[in-house]
């Protein structure tokens, strides 16, 4: 095979939140372990036993927490400190398996394996398989084939085990006829990009499987569906559209929100939380060597509150001159807080929004605007920046954040950052 | 002798005839390459090397290296001692003879790995602890490889 037929591998973490909070705790070893959302809200992550329970992904922890008992369910907060840092070290080891890498999410990653063939690339997945199991003592599946589409599928189909070994599936080795097998026992809504709006759809006109979706005609799928659509038919014929995505563009929105870990009634609250928001998106805007132009809030009570009022606002101000100085941003967005706040009401979340962001170096000086003072918030943002890397997020902020976080997430089932946090390491007893 | 030859060995005879060489490839230099003071050059210039770091000691392979502090006083006959805090390699094969980090029936231990004729089984470095031999039944994980280890002291 030339080097140019283009080859992807999909290699996704089996159960990966759940995995991380195991590897690191003997006494989970074969206990089923959910990992809840944001205020331990939902499940967001199933090991393998719970799995086996039949417990689906996305219910309210609060309608299954008897039936958890009953079976010995232990639950655990979302340790994103953890999670983040387990996903950066599979992409480490992944890398060197391919130059090209694109990771997706926080457990999957795209690799361009275009060149290896000669290596064999079942057993090349495989290689990758067995060293992020021996380094990492995670468990990854790995999809193989000629598009991006198809690869997501093969992963699939590794792990659900409906083609290839040990968690490996190989669609370029496959022979056309047992693809047609296996692609006509998938339902069409696995297909990469087929949402759960599509699905529903394509079901009404016949088009249920996999395999009804390739062989569907392409150019009524345009015209009754997007150009989107087209391409996936065609991804799943073989012919590559989507190429990896290594470069991450800037960000052209960016969003920081957070529901409260209670019920805030009072604008001092609001106020911190927006004002930390605040904080957290212009650091992410710095990064990004950017500024923005306009600072949107938006408040909200909880839309599942049967018994109080409902309110929910959202307003833009336009900023003067665009900035990534916290102080800027921060008393506009105060501002904006204090005009939308209504007193009386139990707020659920607060976010922020920073957009019509541009690279800095083109500022555009307003006709008051004093550039010796834009230096000064330059460097004092890249002190604040520099501190806080060293020394940990928020140690050095705004007074208006507030001091003691009382508006933050609850996180009550939260393990510790085994590998983030010197406290916090995992004890060896030598007894 | 030919009138040419003679010409040449005229050439040939002058010892040092230079020529500018047009096909030189370029070779750019900066005007501000370096500092020039008038003091006297650092005697020790020539010898600088990077500072030495302790990370590049202890780790082998910082992408699958995890620390594990220790409790407890079961292997101090391997200079392993409560409070010190362990580097485990996760991408070392265990052997036999090797000190692993383990998981045996939901505790995680220290311990010298002993795997010979078909015994397997976690030694302690203190006569103290009896081995823990591993038969069935009994569930054991070896974690990751301890190849070091670090303390800090109060001062």
């Amino acid at each position: 095979m030339p080097a140019h037929v283009p080859v992807f591998a999909l290699v996704d973490c089996n159960n990966f939140y759940a995995s991380c909070e195991k590897l690191f705790d003997p006494k989970l070893a074969g206990v089923p372990v959910v990992v809840l959302s944001n205020n331990d809200g939902c499940v967001v992550a199933r090991s393998a036993e719970v799995k086996a329970l039949g417990l689906p992904m996305g219910v309210p922890w609060f309608k299954i927490r008897e039936q958890a008992r009953q079976h010995g369910i232990v639950a655990f907060s979302s340790n994103y400190a953890l999670y983040a840092d387990m996903s950066n070290r599979v992409v480490e080891v992944l890398a060197q398996f391919s130059p090209d890498i694109e990771v997706y999410s926080i457990d999957e990653s795209f690799l361009d394996l275009a060149g290896f063939e000669a290596t064999g690339l079942a057993d090349y997945g495989r290689q990758i398989r067995d060293r992020v199991q021996q380094w990492l003592g995670l468990t990854v599946c790995v999809g193989i084939a000629p598009t991006k589409t198809l690869a997501k599928l093969a992963n699939h189909c590794a792990k659900k085990n409906l083609a290839g070994n040990h968690g490996v599936c190989d669609f370029t080795t496959l022979p056309a006829a047992d693809q047609d097998v296996v692609f006509a026992a998938i339902d069409v809504s696995e297909v990469w990009g087929v949402g759960r709006k599509l699905t529903p759809r394509l079901h009404a006109m016949g088009i249920t499987t996999v395999k009804a979706l390739r062989d569907a005609d392409a150019e009524t799928l345009r015209s009754r569906f997007s150009v989107v659509l087209e391409r996936t038919v065609h991804e799943l014929r073989g012919t590559s559209c989507l190429s990896l995505e290594d470069i991450t563009p800037d960000k052209q929105q960016i969003i920081c929100s957070r529901s409260f870990g209670e019920r805030i009634h009072d604008l001092e609250n609001l106020q911190e939380a927006v004002s930390s928001h605040i904080s957290r998106a212009a650091e992410k805007l710095r990064l990004q060597d950017s500024l923005a132009g306009a600072v949107t809030v938006c408040i909200r009570t909880s839309p599942f509150n049967p018994t109080g009022p409902c309110y929910q606002k959202a307003v833009t101000a336009t900023l003067p001159e665009a900035t990534a100085d916290n102080r800027v941003l921060a008393r506009s967005a105060l501002r904006t807080l204090r005009q939308i706040y209504r007193p009386g009401l139990a707020y659920q979340k607060a976010g922020v929004m920073l957009s019509d962001i541009r690279p800095s170096r083109l500022q555009q000086a307003s006709l008051f605007s004093d550039p010796g003072g834009n230096e000064g918030s330059k460097r004092l943002m890249h002190t604040l920046d520099c501190i806080n890397a060293r020394w940990g997020r928020g140690t050095l902020r705004l007074a208006a954040e507030g001091v003691d976080y009382g508006w933050q997430m609850k996180r009550g089932n939260l393990s510790p950052g085994y590998t983030t946090e010197w406290a916090d390491l995992p004890v060896a007893k030598a007894r | 002798m030919l009138p040419h030859a003679s010409v040449s060995s005229v050439f040939e005879s002058l010892p040092d005839f230079y020529r500018p060489a047009f096909d030189a490839v370029a070779c750019a230099r900066p005007l501000d390459s370096g500092k020039v003071s008038a003091g006297f050059p650092s005697p020790a210039a020539d010898y600088e090397d990077r500072r030495l770091d302790i990370n590049t000691y202890l780790i082998r392979n910082p992408v699958s290296t995890f620390f594990f502090p220790v409790e407890g006083k079961s292997m101090e006959g391997a200079e392993i001692f409560d409070g010190d805090v362990l580097v485990v390699d996760r991408s070392i094969l265990a052997q036999h003879g090797h000190i692993v980090v383990a998981f045996v029936n939901g505790e995680r231990l220290v311990k010298r790995l002993y795997h010979r004729a078909g015994r397997v089984a976690l030694e302690a470095e203190n006569l103290a602890f009896p081995p823990i031999v591993i038969r069935e039944g009994i569930d054991l994980t070896v974690w990751g490889v301890v190849i070091g280890k670090f303390k800090r002291l109060p001062a």
